[in-house]
């Protein structure tokens, strides 16, 4: 195995892509579990929905982005 | 007949997987092999040589015109397939401006309209293999959310004057806090266009570089090369979905900074 300290900040990077996991999990369940108890107001806040993912999900794409400048650009 | 046609590729599949298998276990294919830019005619990449970038996003436009143009020319009163999807694109598009940026944000509809069908479209067409994904590069997408950002500061600061800055003084707060509260709506505004072109290139990028580091593992596995296609195929299916959402998150995103820029009050 070759490599040095950037692949390793690469790997512990990538941990963030399991929090924007759980953090887009929340969004969703969250959004489901209301949907489920008011259907009817569900299709008017989808919109919503994919704002609160987009949002959750960027940060997990930073952390994505760390890792390939470890990997390619350090 | 579709039984001994699937035997035939697999077997196909597992004896070509067997003759080119790499010499050292790792993978064939390197995942960022095909972000690269490179001149189509010749080596050398200048200022106005034709790349593999600007094939892709000429062909996008072209599909576009072809959708839109082509859809629209016969305006028939039952609609065809291109009418109909050009119908149902408009409509879908003409509705999200309306409810999310409000009935005065109607007259950019046009712009919000060329984001959304451009980046759909580079998005889709970046699925064909062998192709290349302009969306996945952040020289393209940051000069998308460059513009949305200018054009909110610039129709904000002329729609309501120096009442724009009202955006960061969030008058429902506590006095003591609001100066706080405006440092952190200040550093959020200007952040907008950062995560604004990294969530699309981020998102095409790492969904590319997936099908790849499947597709590379095809080579280490000799006689079980036929096993990533099941891999693959899941996360191509994920990937139309993405490149879907990813269009419409960016277009619903510019339509939400639109609504603070016309209507700044918290």
């Amino acid at each position: 195995m070759e490599g040095d300290l950037a692949h390793i900040g690469a790997g512990l990077a990538a941990i963030g892509s399991g929090a924007a996991a759980i953090g887009v999990g929340n969004v969703a369940g969250n959004f489901l579990a209301g949907a489920l108890r008011n259907p009817s107001a569900a299709a008017s806040q989808t919109a919503t929905l994919f704002i609160g993912i987009a949002f959750a999900e960027a940060l997990g794409i930073f952390s994505f982005l760390v890792a390939l400048l470890l990997m390619f650009a350090v | 007949m579709g039984k001994i046609f699937f035997y035939v590729v697999l077997a196909v599949v597992m004896v070509s997987g067997l003759l080119f298998a790499p010499e050292h276990a790792g993978l064939a294919i390197h995942p960022m092999d095909q972000f690269v830019v490179s001149s189509m005619f010749g080596d050398h990449v200048g200022m106005f040589s034709i790349t593999n970038a600007t094939v892709w996003l000429a062909l996008a436009v072209l599909s576009t015109f072809a959708l839109l143009v082509l859809g629209s020319s016969r305006r028939a009163i039952v609609p065809g397939r291109a009418q109909s999807v050009a119908e149902l694109t408009y409509g879908f598009i003409y509705k999200m401006v309306e409810d999310v940026a409000g009935k005065d944000a109607v007259k950019f509809f046009p712009y919000i309209m060329t984001l959304f069908i451009f980046i759909l479209m580079s998005n889709s067409l970046a699925l064909i293999p062998m192709s290349f994904s302009p969306t996945s590069h952040i020289a393209v997408t940051a000069i998308l959310a460059a513009l949305v950002f200018i054009t909110v500061t610039v129709v904000g600061f002329v729609k309501n004057g120096v009442g724009f800055l009202g955006l960061f003084w969030v008058s429902s707060a506590p006095l003591p806090l609001r100066p706080i509260l405006a440092i952190i709506e200040v550093i959020s505004y200007f952040v907008r266009p950062v995560s604004h072109s990294i969530r699309l290139a981020g998102n095409i990028m790492a969904g590319h570089a997936v099908l790849k580091v499947f597709a590379g593992f095809a080579g280490a596995l000799g006689l079980f090369s036929f096993f990533p296609i099941f891999a693959i195929t899941a996360v191509y299916a994920l990937e139309v979905l993405v490149a879907f959402i990813q269009a419409y998150v960016f277009t619903i995103l510019t339509c939400v900074y639109l609504k603070d820029a016309l209507h700044p009050s918290h």
